[in-house]
């Protein structure tokens, strides 16, 4: 099958919805592909109140948000949506993009621009026996119990002390799971004080200059050896330690999910800041092929509300280049990019301002 | 320090905390938020305007302690759940402590708990005499505990038992 | 082991229904993924490494790493994590099909 589109966009979370949702006041023809059977991306596993702004749904728990931006995409006539197809690879010599419906059908899709607003992937760590079952990426914990009703294991130890793992830890605890620990290997909790402070008050030990040895069991996880660090992050023989588990949860970063962008020509470069190898790409999101934008993770490793404001600014750069932005739409992007600013503008996002800065030296 | 160790100790909260007289007038509230991160939605919590307006939205919140009666429904809206209420005299002997709560099964009115500091360990006993759902938030309840008053400035979290 | 409440969440599940694991009856519903099914009946290993045969589970339950690859209706290398079960599936572990 071939279907004729003026903007694909390629993925359904946060990012995807956002871009979607300012497309939808253009008369663009917009294809929205999600590889799931639901849109939402990782909001739909989130029950936590989320930070920011008001005007951003600060306060609103993830998975509303979710529900909320799903709710205003469907709205859309000029929006049709393909849910279970995933985007699979560009070839440039049919100028087309291929996607695969239900597993089965292949559809061959030709398109003005596209939005890539893939998301990212959890990192594994590396320690003997990582490869047991019962040892996860935290995330996998959370899909299990937010979004399917199901608990893993009863007592788990967290690996990594940013906002995932202190919020999955506590997520664990609301589910009726032990957290017997959380293990940080840096000398700092990585995370927002206030989302470790929830953890702390409920009896779990943060080890800061820790990290995971090995894991044991025989057919399954039934504990971890841990170790401490010296200021040069080398283990301290003699100071290992066991705890007993049936669920480790490596909370130790993501990676962007940039195949398709590698097939699309893009100039890639490697900035850790922003979570590894990333496109190139000017301030409206537009990469090295014109015809290709990103938008949320894929673009850097940030939240939910950056990736929802990255949707808008790219939407509206694609409609801009399409010449179908209206003055409503180009106020929203300056809107966007505005509140991106003040986002940005404290503490927490120096490394992100200092990863965008690599992108644009030579 | 609070970035190592994952909790506050009271000296870090000195600044947050209101001055003895107004402690003494009657219940209060307290935003353990001492991080500039992007967040604002306190600032529009309280009906009263006690929540002083931010200016960027990384600014650490401030409360005008005097505009504040310790009502307690801006606990609910605080993303990180950093906002408690304290009454210390509630009573000659007890203080009250107000915190969110997120867990089930939840406390039975009446009935005593362990109650917890901000590292979680156990300091003592309190009483629970209300629990509100509001509105705004209903999922996060409000508790409210009456505990010896040496321990409201340190009482954060109470022990519910599954007693499944 | 199934959560039967929650202080945030409510979990409207779908129709039962039950597939096959190795020839054993198991339980699931048709709205979830085969390898959650099996984790909600306390089963954790979905296949075994081809060389050492180490037993491998779940790792990203999101369709992104490969951990949860099982013999599904005949064919091989299934992403357990995001396929739906359905009435009467046959699945088996320990036929993972080696690339060449």
């Amino acid at each position: 099958m071939i279907k004729e589109t003026d903007v694909v966009i390629i993925g359904g979370g946060p990012a995807g919805l956002s871009a979607a949702i300012a497309l939808g006041q253009t008369d663009l023809k917009v294809l929205l592909l999600e590889r799931d059977p639901f849109l939402g991306g990782q909001l739909v596993k989130q029950t936590h109140m989320f930070f920011g702004s008001r005007e951003e749904y600060a306060g609103v728990r993830g998975f509303e948000i979710g529900n909320l931006l799903s709710e205003s995409v469907k709205k859309f006539n000029n929006i049709e949506i393909s849910f279970d197809t995933t985007a699979c690879g560009y070839y440039n010599e049919e100028d087309m993009l291929l996607a695969v419906h239900n597993d089965e059908e292949l559809i061959r899709i030709k398109f003005k621009k596209v939005i890539v607003a893939t998301g990212a992937s959890e990192r594994a760590l590396l320690f003997e026996n990582n490869d047991l079952p019962g040892i996860y990426g935290a995330g996998a914990v959370q899909t299990l119990m937010n979004l399917y009703g199901v608990l893993p294991g009863k007592e788990v130890v967290m690996v990594g002390s940013g906002n995932i793992g202190l919020i999955i830890s506590y997520q664990l605890v609301q589910a009726g799971a032990k957290v017997k620990a959380i293990v940080e290997a840096a000398p700092k909790v990585g995370g927002y004080f206030v989302h470790a402070a929830k953890a702390s008050r409920l009896g779990i030990p943060i080890y800061t200059k820790t990290t995971v040895k090995r894991a044991f069991g025989k057919n399954e996880l039934e504990g971890v050896e841990i170790i401490s660090l010296d200021k040069d992050w080398n283990e301290i023989p003699g100071t290992e330690r066991k705890i007993d588990c049936d669920t480790l949860c490596l909370a130790v970063g993501l990676s962007p999910l940039t195949e398709l962008l590698w097939q699309f020509g893009c100039k890639m470069r490697y900035i850790p800041e922003l979570g590894g190898h990333i496109p190139i790409r000017d301030g409206n999101l537009m990469t090295t092929n014109k015809d290709v934008y990103i938008a949320g993770d894929v673009a850097s490793i940030e939240e939910a509300t950056s990736a929802m404001l990255e949707g808008t600014i790219a939407a509206v750069s694609v409609s801009e280049s399409l010449n179908f932005a209206s003055q409503k739409l180009l106020e929203l992007r300056d809107n966007a990019f505005k509140k991106l600013f003040d986002l940005r503008n404290g503490p927490t996002g120096e490394k992100i301002l200092s990863g965008i800065k690599k992108l644009e030296e030579e | 320090m609070y970035e190592e160790k994952g909790y506050l100790e009271l000296e870090e909260l000195k600044e947050r905390i209101p001055a003895e007289e107004r402690l003494k007038k009657g219940p209060v509230a307290i935003i353990e938020c001492i991080q500039e991160i992007p967040c604002n939605p306190c600032q529009s919590a309280c009906n009263r305007g006690a929540i002083k307006e931010f200016k960027k939205i990384v600014d650490l919140p401030l409360i005008d302690f005097e505009k504040c009666n310790g009502c307690g429904v801006c606990i609910a809206q605080c993303p990180g759940l950093a906002i408690f209420v304290v009454w210390e005299d509630y009573s000659d002997s007890h203080a009250l402590v107000k915190i969110p709560y997120e867990f089930i099964p939840l406390p039975e009115i009446g009935k005593e708990y362990d109650v917890l500091n901000r590292k979680g360990e156990i300091v003592g006993r309190g009483e629970v005499i209300k629990i509100q759902s509001l509105k705004t938030n209903p999922k996060t309840k409000i508790i409210w505990i009456k505990v010896p008053k040496e321990l409201c400035m340190e009482a954060r979290n109470i022990k519910v038992v599954d007693e499944e | 082991m199934r959560i039967k409440n929650h202080p945030i969440l409510e979990f409207n599940k779908g129709n039962k229904i039950t597939f096959f694991l190795d020839g054993k009856e198991i339980e699931g519903y048709d709205d979830e993924p085969i390898a959650v099914s099996l984790y909600a009946s306390g089963i954790k290993t979905l296949s075994y490494s081809l060389k050492y045969h180490k037993p491998r589970g779940l790792f990203c339950c999101i369709g992104n790493c490969s951990s949860c690859l099982m013999k599904v209706d005949g064919e091989p290398n299934v992403r357990t994590c995001v396929k739906r079960a359905r009435q009467g599936m046959i699945v088996e572990t320990d036929r993972l099909v080696k690339n060449d």
